[in-house]
């Protein structure tokens, strides 16, 4: 099969991934497109390691610690969304934005 | 078409239409359920490009663990429920720069790796991801540990009451 | 990427290595199994864990004694194996793995069943002890680190292994850590033997820097074939030397011996008489081809070890606690030891290990089986016990005899076979390389160290069993759990011996091959006579001078000179007044004050003059031109930023929308603009 179309693939699910973060007002929804980002990136990874063939699968280490670090990128986030609902009883993006002129 | 191409194009369009379903639903679940899709047909392109220990272990974490943790959160914050606009004012920003990186992103992709095509004939076994990981990258294994240690803790300091 | 690699070279053997051999591994992972299990299962099962390390460690002896096989009548195999790990630079990747030759497969016998002999010991002597599982726990871990520090075929593996026994050694010195004393012990034997791990490590890098391989087998064939300068290679083997002068308890490092005898006497028998101390003894003998290349080191070795061997038994002849005479002692005979492989005379000096381990272990047993009968260390306290614990007198009496030299006894074999070693590498007529003023040295030190060592021993045979009790106790045989050791000890110091007689043609040396090469000299009638009337004097002037017990210590009319011994010639007084009180107080203390005074009133001086010279310059250039052209500045700045500010308008996905853009922006730039 051609690698193109399967890297396009990834960067299809990366640029909604994009639009996902600028577009959405729910905090969780925002992490969610970040993680649509990541998983784009590890089918670019994998593909690619499918094409390479290297003997040591370094794309797939990588994709590896990719899912790893995602965890736990997750996990801090939503511990960080849960302290913001804590503390502004909302969690829309819009609302926190104290930090202005 | 191979059978393997004809199994990657039929899952891509299920992540692809799947994914446009988690930025552009207004049910905060059936964001979150598609979401489920995407990650699952991503382990399954996996699977068919030869990676069998990452493609279950994207199953396994991401459907399984991340999921959750987002549903958990969506709990938690008391998501709105049922049809709501779930959108910000700058929509049509977004659009416009998403569809400006998409553009750039193919373009150099056809540019540098149109004329190449994956020739599928090995399978990489668990034990050779294995054998890799523990030898010669031991190192970064040893920080990703450490890495997910901080962040365990991390979030919990973060989200305790006190 | 590779991650396994497997290497085997067996080179010119006589003998196959037998499947034991070929996987030799596999007995120092006993013990480390038993560690595990011991610790988990331990508390519950009926007799504290010991089961299991008896069973392991009775495992490991068999197994020890079958890789023996392959080596006893010489040209055993060499098995080097191993498994590359992982990359650390330079090139070099880091191994684990093994060596097998025939000095590997004398020492697993030692250390496997002295170590069975103490746990079966120990299950009568610590009998009620609140922490007796852990005491399992620990000497098997024990004797696991040291069987793997001897069966290591590169450098850091073996300083792994080194480094875990004197861990183990700290834990099980400190055992009873609720007294002061103890702890104390531990941690000055730890410290001190830290001090000498110093240079070892240097000595390593050494070695690295010239060699660029850890394995040790590469590092001798280099050494052998003169591809290391001179220079280096007396460099590296002092620096190791000092790590072994730590481990062995050599002058200047053997203040933590003595010390050490605060832990359990089976412990003692173990670590700081059979195992433990004799790894330096071991480093040198594995890496003799680095000492054989520089006759300097070969000197130093030499020359430390007939200093270590007297000083020692002259301080055995002065101590009233049984245990401390045998730490005296034991230090004195690796002397030996160290002395015998300075003069080249590796075989000779392993021999007197191996001999040694059975008797000295004995021995130390033995005390603890009257410590344990008495309840107490000190000889004053003690006599009379020839009647009421038959077994353990004979048996003490044995290896006495074993330790004097006296013939038929195992000691009495390795001890000659050093002496004469000495006495040709003097008069130079021996294949053994060495100094000749050297050889003379050691072997007129060593005739006189043998007549102390047989003197300081009849004497607390004496004081111990003969005469009339003088404690206030009630003394009593032990239990068999207890004599049984020590019988089979007392065997082993009768017989082992024989395995290096002439007659046989010196057979031990052929199975140890210390360096590669069978090198001992035929005996010499007039050398033996020589240390055997040494030895039986000895072994005499002591029952005359203590067999009815003398009210006042006969040693004390030597004065001045037992006092010094007394005083363990000041060198514990002058390591802690000499070097630690002068760093912690009196240099501090000067430090402070110099800076205080000093420093700070430079430093407030020239404080001083800077200010006057700022006020003029405040006064005339920065009020007026400075600030005025600063002052136009904020004001702009502020004008400017008034205007500015709106862009940041706190809302986080307006900022993360141009960052995307941004991106898309500068990736086509570099892409099509920027080649």
């Amino acid at each position: 099969m051609s690698l193109a179309w399967v890297l396009t693939l990834g960067a299809f699910l990366f640029s909604v991934g994009v639009y996902g973060v600028l577009a959405r007002k729910n905090a969780v929804l925002v992490l969610m497109s970040i993680e649509l980002m990541l998983n784009s990136v590890n089918i670019n990874l994998i593909a690619f390691n499918a094409w390479f063939r290297d003997s040591a699968a370094v794309g797939q280490i990588f994709a590896l610690f990719i899912i790893t670090v995602a965890a736990a990128e997750v996990g801090v986030g939503l511990a960080i969304v849960l302290l913001v609902f804590r503390n502004r009883k909302t969690i829309n993006v819009d609302e926190v934005d104290l930090l202005k002129w | 078409m191979s059978w393997p191409a004809v199994f990657v194009a039929i899952f891509g369009a299920v992540a692809a239409i799947s994914a446009v379903a988690v930025v552009l639903s207004r049910n905060v679940v059936h964001a979150a359920l598609s979401l489920v899709v995407v990650l699952g047909a991503a382990g399954a392109i996996f699977l068919v490009l030869g990676a069998e220990f990452v493609g279950w272990t994207q199953i396994l974490i991401y459907v399984g663990a991340i999921v959750v943790l987002l549903l958990f959160g969506l709990m938690l914050t008391a998501a709105p429920i049922g049809k709501h606009a779930l959108d910000n004012q700058q929509r049509g920003v977004a659009f416009l720069t998403s569809a400006a990186v998409f553009g750039v992103f193919t373009f150099i992709i056809w540019r540098s790796f149109g004329s190449q095509r994956i020739h599928l004939n090995q399978v990489v076994r668990t034990s050779d991801i294995g054998r890799s990981l523990f030898s010669g990258y031991i190192l970064p294994f040893e920080v990703v540990s450490v890495l997910l240690l901080a962040a365990l803790v991390g979030a919990i300091v973060l989200a305790k009451k006190d | 990427m590779v991650a396994a690699l497997f290497a085997q070279e067996a080179a010119g053997a006589t003998h196959v290595a037998n499947i034991v051999t070929r996987n030799a591994w596999i007995i120092p992972a006993i013990p480390a199994i038993a560690v595990v299990l011991i610790w988990a299962l331990g508390k519950r099962l009926p007799r504290g864990g010991s089961e299991i390390g008896i069973i392991g460690m009775l495992a490991a002896a068999i197994l020890s004694y079958v890789v023996l096989a392959n080596y006893i009548g010489g040209n055993g195999p060499l098995v080097v194996k191993q498994l590359q790990w992982f990359p650390f630079g330079l090139g070099q990747k880091l191994g684990l793995g093994i060596r097998m030759d025939g000095l590997t497969a004398i020492m697993f016998p030692v250390v496997t069943t002295v170590s069975l002999m103490v746990q079966i010991y120990s299950t009568g002597y610590m009998h009620g002890e609140k922490r007796f599982t852990w005491y399992y726990t620990a000497l098997n871990l024990f004797t696991g680190s040291m069987l793997l520090l001897v069966v290591s075929n590169n450098l850091l593996q073996l300083l792994v292994g080194w480094e875990l026994v004197g861990i183990c050694s700290y834990l099980l010195i400190g055992f009873w850590w609720e007294e002061k004393a103890n702890s104390d012990a531990a941690i000055k034997a730890f410290i001190t033997t830290k001090t000498g791990d110093i240079p070892f490590l240097i000595g390593i890098f050494v070695l690295f820097a010239s060699t660029h391989t850890f394995d040790i087998g590469q590092i001798i064939a280099k050494a052998e074939a003169h591809q290391i300068p001179t220079i280096t290679l007396t460099a590296a083997a002092i620096l190791l030397f000092g790590g072994a002068v730590g481990k062995s308890a050599q002058f200047p490092l053997y203040v933590w011996l003595p010390d050490a005898m605060a832990g359990p006497t089976p412990v003692s028998a173990l670590i700081h008489a059979a195992t433990m101390v004799t790894a330096g003894v071991f480093l040198v003998a594995r890496m003799f081809p680095v000492f054989e290349g520089s006759v300097a080191a070969m000197n130093v070795v030499a020359i430390i070890g007939a200093v270590t061997m007297v000083l020692a038994a002259l301080l055995a002849m002065v101590q009233d606690d049984i245990k401390r005479v045998l730490a005296y002692s034991t230090i004195s005979q690796l002397a030996y030891m160290m002395a015998a492989l300075g003069v080249g005379a590796g075989n000779a000096g392993i021999f007197h290990l191996y001999t040694h381990a059975w008797f000295k272990a004995l021995l130390f047993l033995g005390a603890g089986s009257v410590i344990h009968s008495v309840h107490s260390n000190n000889m004053s306290e003690m006599g009379g016990l020839r009647k009421v614990m038959p077994t353990t007198y004979w048996t003490f009496v044995v290896a006495t005899l074993a330790l004097a030299g006296i013939f038929p006894f195992a000691g009495f074999w390795s001890k000659d076979e050093i002496l004469t070693e000495a006495f040709r590498v003097g008069y130079g007529s021996t294949a053994a390389h060495g100094t000749a003023w050297v050889g003379y040295l050691v072997y007129g030190v060593g005739v006189l160290t043998a007549f102390l060592t047989a003197f300081y021993m009849s004497r607390a045979v004496h004081l111990t069993f003969e005469g009339e009790y003088r404690g206030a106790g009630h003394p009593h045989e032990s239990a068999r759990a207890m004599t049984l050791p020590l019988q089979i000890l007392g065997v082993l110091s009768v017989v082992a011996g024989f395995v290096g007689i002439p007659a046989w043609r010196h057979g031990f040396a052929a199975w140890v091959g210390v360096g590669g090469e069978v090198k001992v000299s035929s005996a010499n009638f007039w050398l033996i006579a020589i240390s055997l009337l040494v030895a039986l004097g000895g072994l005499y002037l002591g029952r005359r001078l203590y067999m009815p017990a003398p009210a006042t210590e006969p040693l004390e009319r030597l004065g001045w000179f037992h006092t010094l011994l007394v005083n363990k010639y000041y060198l514990d007084d002058f390591y802690m007044n000499g070097i630690v009180k002068p760093i912690r107080d009196s240099i501090s203390q000067a430090m402070y004050w110099l800076n205080q005074n000093v420093f700070d009133g430079a430093v407030n001086g020239a404080a001083a003059v800077t200010r006057a010279g700022a006020r003029k310059l405040y006064d005339n250039v920065d009020q007026k031109v400075i600030d005025g052209t600063v002052n136009a500045v904020g004001i702009g700045t502020q004008d400017g930023s008034r205007f500015l500010r709106y862009i940041q308008s706190g809302d986080v996905q307006r900022y993360a929308a141009v960052l995307f853009g941004g991106v898309a922006v500068l990736v086509l730039l570099f892409t099509l603009v920027f080649r």
